[in-house]
């Protein structure tokens, strides 16, 4: 067995040049299908992860997904607020423990603001109903002060004490900013892995002050208000973008969301967070199932040149076979060298597609986290990623039975002196 | 060999039908015949690879159609030391890996190198230098070694561990006069040597002399003498 193995590999390495491509294209799909199941399972958890202990997510009527995406991932933006007055019959509702009113719009170098009550850092929780944590300094206690998320200390080099100014709208490029009103980094939270890393918190005070002199998304003309005056002015908010709702008792959700979706003086939407989170993975998982398809499809395309490659080389070989019957193979060791070649050749591609994808993720990682809040956790291996490099090599086994079956009746027939 | 009579398939006619045919250990045989007589065909049949229509082919007091199919791998290779016109070797292995090739699939071919030389590296260098390859020619490739040099490594390789039979299939037909004169003397030394018999077929009859019994396969097949006066 030794010995055949010794010769199935210098065999192979003798014909590398072709074997290499076939080998490219079984790592590339060996890629493919770990990763997009890797993407798949950790979007769904860095998803699930985010808002945990909540009941109900409230915002203007729109879809419910789109109310989910912008409130708690910040992805796109709400098209409409909802008043204060709203916010305190939430609060008036029996039933309701609490209420921690969201207000987004603003941005810092491309990171979203967000500005909410004490309440927030109390009663948010993520991932398994975990609590925000501060790594350094404290909550805001003065109207300018802010608590910022790990990613952004981290990628923006912040320290305590640090002045940043806000930009009205989100994006990387602002013209019209607060300039006029900077803010000081008062806390730093712990990593959380969920958007909150990516976000600066300030008070909802905070958020109305800055836009005191501002009217319709742009500054009044010849109003200003310094960051002095402000602090004599009443601040509080008139409208926010959403509100997350915690209840008493799970039990009464329902009776609660058809209150808030009923209430006369506002068109508001209640949600429950785990039913649009399914409705986003039905959307989803259209392209998910796409993609998995396609990487099934690039597997069996390279089976099938691995089987071809070897089936193209066998003519070439029936010399190498018949020497090998002189000196005492039988036939049923060629078909093993062909089967061993076969595995050789997948078992490579697997390990290259491996070490491609945690390459590719080790690379991506800092961007994906920045942009999208999404962490790829790649040394952590699901069962069905297991599955599926075990049904690849499997494939890569059946795939080079074929060629040795064809070897095996060539030798028999050409016994030691093959017709070439 | 016993009335053996072999066909190929889907043929009409015996390609083959030979009487008799004994060799005897050690014994040095030439058969001749023009190419298409069917020489490489009887060596196949002698080497059990291929099987006869009818009557008995033997070796080692062994009938070969007694044996299942892994069975006549393994007597095949314990018994037998086998020499084609050329091309002998895996270019890819070293020319002591070619060499040790036989030892890898038989368990007695092993013993035997081991029992006479100590190690089967040692009898695989005795072998080489026997056949006047140079140490530095033993780790490269070989398909790095000339045609001569090759025929003569698989001489080496044909001959470890002492098979009772050396079947060569008109081995000097690549080599250039000079080369097979050296050529011959290597092998016939080494068999004898070894104690193996050596069968060799050729259809150049200059070689012939060497030989212990010189038979001319178009004389003992009958199918020939058939075909020949229809």
């Amino acid at each position: 067995m030794r010995a055949l193995l010794h010769i199935a590999w210098r065999s192979a390495w003798n014909r590398r040049l072709t074997l290499v491509l076939t080998l490219c294209s079984i790592a590339l799909s060996a890629f493919m299908l770990l990763g997009v199941e890797r993407i798949r399972t950790d979007l769904r958890d860095n998803f699930t992860s985010a808002v945990s202990g909540t009941d109900l997510i409230v915002g203007a009527r729109t879809g419910s997904v789109q109310l989910l995406l912008y409130s708690v991932f910040r992805i796109g933006a709400a098209t409409n607020n909802i008043r204060w007055d709203s916010v305190e019959f939430l609060q008036s509702q029996p039933g309701v423990a609490w209420v921690v009113p969201l207000s987004l719009g603003d941005s810092h170098r491309g990171y979203p603001v967000l500005g909410s009550s004490d309440a927030y850092f109390e009663h948010f929780h993520y991932g398994d109903r975990q609590a925000l944590r501060l790594r350094e300094g404290r909550v805001y206690t003065d109207l300018f002060d802010s608590v910022i998320g790990a990613e952004v200390a981290d990628r923006l080099g912040y320290r305590l004490g640090q002045e940043i100014t806000l930009a009205h709208g989100s994006g990387e490029l602002n013209l019209s900013d607060h300039a006029d009103k900077p803010f000081t980094v008062a806390g730093i939270l712990q990593r959380t892995g969920t958007p909150v890393d990516r976000t600066i918190h300030v008070s909802l005070e905070a958020i109305e002050a800055l836009h005191l002199d501002w009217i319709g998304g742009a500054p009044l003309p010849g109003m200003r208000i310094s960051a002095e005056q402000v602090r004599q002015r009443t601040l509080q908010p008139k409208a926010v973008t959403a509100a997350l709702v915690g209840l008493e008792n799970r039990a009464a959700v329902f009776s609660v969301q058809r209150q808030v979706n009923q209430h006369a003086a506002e068109a508001l939407m209640a949600i429950l967070p785990g039913v649009a989170l399914d409705e986003l993975w039905d959307v989803i998982g259209t392209g998910e199932r796409a993609l998995l398809l396609m990487s099934g499809l690039v597997a069996l395309v390279s089976m099938a040149s691995l089987m071809s490659v070897v089936l193209a080389t066998l003519g070439e070989r029936r010399r190498e076979l018949a020497v090998l019957r002189a000196v005492g193979a039988s036939p049923y060791h060629v078909v093993l060298l062909l089967v061993l070649e076969g595995f050789m050749v997948t078992l490579a591609g697997i390990l290259a597609g491996v070490a491609a994808l945690l390459a590719a993720v080790w690379v991506l990682n800092p961007w994906l986290q920045s942009a999208f809040g999404l962490t790829l956790a790649a040394t952590q291996a699901s069962a069905l990623q297991g599955w599926m490099l075990l049904g690849l090599l499997a494939a890569g086994l059946l795939a080079s039975v074929v060629p040795g079956w064809r070897a095996y009746r060539l030798s028999l027939a050409d016994g030691l002196s093959p017709r070439i | 060999m016993q009335a053996l009579r072999f066909a190929w398939p889907r043929s009409q006619s015996d390609c083959l039908d030979i009487e008799s045919l004994a060799i005897m250990p050690g014994e040095k045989v030439f058969i001749h015949g023009p190419s298409g007589c069917g020489k490489s065909t009887l060596l196949s049949l002698m080497a059990g690879v291929l099987s006869p229509r009818q009557g008995q082919v033997s070796l080692c007091g062994k009938d070969w159609q007694s044996l299942p199919v892994a069975a006549r791998d393994r007597h095949r290779v314990d018994h037998v030391g086998y020499i084609f016109q050329q091309f002998n070797l895996l270019p890819y292995l070293s020319v002591i890996d070619n060499v040790l090739l036989p030892c890898r699939f038989s368990r007695s071919r092993h013993d035997a190198a081991v029992t006479a030389s100590g190690a089967m590296q040692d009898a695989a260098a005795a072998l080489l230098l026997g056949m006047g390859l140079a140490r530095e020619l033993w780790h490269r490739d070989a398909r790095a070694l000339s045609v001569g040099q090759q025929q003569r490594v698989a001489t080496a390789r044909a001959l470890i561990g002492s098979p009772a039979v050396v079947i060569a299939d008109e081995p000097t037909s690549a080599l250039d006069e000079a080369l097979r004169e050296t050529f011959l003397d290597l092998l016939m030394q080494a068999c004898a040597q070894a104690g193996s018999a050596l069968v060799l077929v050729s259809h150049d009859h200059r070689i012939a002399a060497r030989f212990d019994r010189k038979l001319s396969l178009p004389e003992i097949n009958r199918a020939a003498a058939i075909e020949a006066a229809a």
